[in-house]
């Protein structure tokens, strides 16, 4: 074998609406990448229908991925899986298809955060080293940095994430679906055509935010008459305000020079250039996660995977059991320094 | 405003000056724009802040809490001047390292000091060991832009959940010594029974979301 050969790991995501296959190498080099994109009919996602069509799609979505990177089972140094968090059903078909590979193959079998991931993938897609982090999509929101080992949270939501609030209100305003026109959310675009700021609850509590009570109160205000295009820019101008703030503290707090947006949210680029100008005053730059892989997928899961393995981080078969709230802070970095 | 004005930290939100008021060493805190947010909804957040921390200020300090004293408001220029607390600010003191005894004594008495809020129906809302002073043996709480009037058992909670995920994004090595010494010392003001309630809230704040972790492994 030659020294200082590439380590390959082919990673499998499956935490929610996406089964993906990703192949990357020890340069970052993305070998391959195949999803299959689990589309509700009508409604949100159901967990069970979900991890049935990833049984579905699995065989080939993990062929196809092999394909394309030229492999073959055999040049295939671990299998990283996503074990959390996410929807219980959805986690366990991934789970179980990456246990089978390890095992029939005899693999190493390392287990990866998906929201360890999405940060990690977007560090290596942007080039960011040790940024604070704006993790902000359908299911998240969470302000995190790395410190003393781990990647500390310094602020989240303590109701409904950001993505979650934004939809749940254009859709009960009766805007969407589409959510997203012309990379704008639709509410963004009602935004634009608003000529004033009504009073809604803005709720910042230390580094937390809260968006329950917001939602509910602009949809108040749409019962009591309240023009449309006001509602949808004064509710826009709370709930991103609202994210960039904590971002603002936790960037003072932690010093960091650099911000990273993950998550499906992060591509919205209203969020993009108030970040961006808040940046500005503390002289720190500002990367995106190109916005294909913000969304989930398996490269991001074979990367992690790939630090991880690399140090010397794997999982007993029997102990890979998948972990519906694995929460961000309870996994090491061994491959971060102080 | 603009004499001798030395600026002593450029906070997230805040401006802090460091100026003579009469002869007193004193802190200007200017709240300053922002251009992320709309004109409209900026001025009026930053007016609104600035009148309530001056209002709450005043409130904990009549409920026996050390605060700064407050000088001067001007809420049009969303300003203001509060006494200079020539401490160490104790996120600072804890990273020094410093021994069991004092995590012990100092967070019972942050513990103590919580409780005299809440049992005035104030949360702080904002409970960092970035916004408490130790100053003459004295601890100072600062930084009341984010609290409000409350004796609601939820916001109680919030607020020693803040307290709590703050030690842990901070201080790892001493979070969980330290908030059960919090805990003793918000007893000693509001109760064991209250205590418990109040503890058993931050539990089910945590499990929202994110932290089912810990629901998963009680069931």
């Amino acid at each position: 074998m030659v020294k200082n050969k590439d380590i390959i790991v082919l990673g499998i995501e499956s935490t929610a609406h996406t089964f993906g296959c990703g192949i990357v190498n020890s340069r970052g080099e993305i070998l391959a990448d195949v999803r299959g994109e689990y589309k509700p009919v009508k409604g949100g996602i159901h967990p069970r229908e979900a991890s049935q069509y990833f049984s579905t799609v699995a065989p080939s979505v993990i062929t196809k991925a092999l394909k394309e990177a030229g492999l073959s089972i055999k040049d295939i140094d671990a299998i990283a899986v996503a074990l959390g968090p996410g929807l219980g059903p959805c986690l366990r078909t991934g789970a179980t298809i990456a246990r089978a590979l390890a095992s029939y193959f005899n693999k190493p079998l390392v287990p990866v955060n998906h929201a360890v991931a999405h940060i990690e993938v977007g560090k290596l897609l942007t080039g960011a080293k040790d940024p604070l982090v704006i993790y902000v999509s359908g299911g998240n929101t969470i302000i995190t940095a790395y410190a003393k080992g781990r990647y500390r949270v310094f602020g989240e939501t303590l109701d409904i994430a950001l993505g979650n609030c934004l939809d749940t209100f254009a859709r009960e305003a009766g805007i969407a679906p589409p959510y997203i026109v012309k990379g704008y959310h639709i509410i963004d675009h009602y935004a634009m055509k608003g000529k004033r700021i009504l009073d809604l609850p803005y709720v910042v509590k230390g580094q937390d935010v809260s968006f329950s009570g917001l939602l509910t109160a602009a949809l108040r205000l749409l019962k009591q008459g309240y023009a449309l295009e006001d509602v949808c820019l004064s509710f826009r101008e709370n709930v991103y305000n609202m994210v960039v703030e904590v971002a603002e503290r936790g960037l003072a707090h932690t010093g960091k020079k650099e911000i990273l947006l993950v998550g499906g949210v992060a591509a919205s680029p209203i969020l993009r250039s108030k970040v961006e100008i808040m940046a500005a005053y503390h002289n720190a730059k500002v990367y995106l996660t190109p916005p294909k892989y913000s969304l989930d997928n398996g490269v991001m899961i074979a990367w992690t995977g790939l630090l991880a393995y690399a140090h010397g981080v794997t999982i007993a078969i029997e102990e890979s059991y998948v972990k519906q709230r694995w929460r961000l802070d309870e996994v090491d970095i061994p491959w971060m320094k102080d | 405003m603009d004499e001798g004005l030395k600026l002593i930290k450029r906070g997230a939100e805040a401006y802090l000056y460091l100026i003579d008021f009469h002869g007193f060493k004193a802190i200007l805190k200017k709240r300053i724009p922002k251009d992320y947010r709309h004109p409209e909804f900026d001025i009026k957040l930053r007016q609104r802040r600035t009148i309530n921390e001056a209002r709450m200020l005043y409130y904990s300090k009549k409920a026996g809490v050390p605060v700064p004293t407050v000088l001067d408001v001007d809420v049009d220029e969303t300003y203001l001047i509060i006494e200079y607390i020539d401490g160490i600010v104790l996120r600072d003191l804890i990273d020094k390292g410093v021994s069991e005894d004092v995590v012990r004594n100092v967070f019972t008495h942050v513990g103590e000091l919580i409780g005299k809020l809440h049992s005035n129906s104030i949360v702080h809302g904002d409970l960092t060991t970035s916004n408490m002073i130790l100053y003459n043996n004295t601890l100072f709480f600062i930084d009341f832009g984010l609290s409000e009037k409350s004796n609601e058992l939820e916001d109680q909670g919030v607020d020693l959940h803040l307290m709590l995920r703050s030690l842990e994004s901070t201080h790892p090595e001493i979070a969980y010594r330290a908030f059960n010494y919090v805990l003793k010392g918000y007893a000693k003001v509001m109760g064991r029974e209250h205590t418990l309630r109040v503890r058993d809230k931050v539990k089910e704040i945590r499990m929202r979301g994110r932290y089912v972790e810990e629901r998963r492994r009680k069931t």
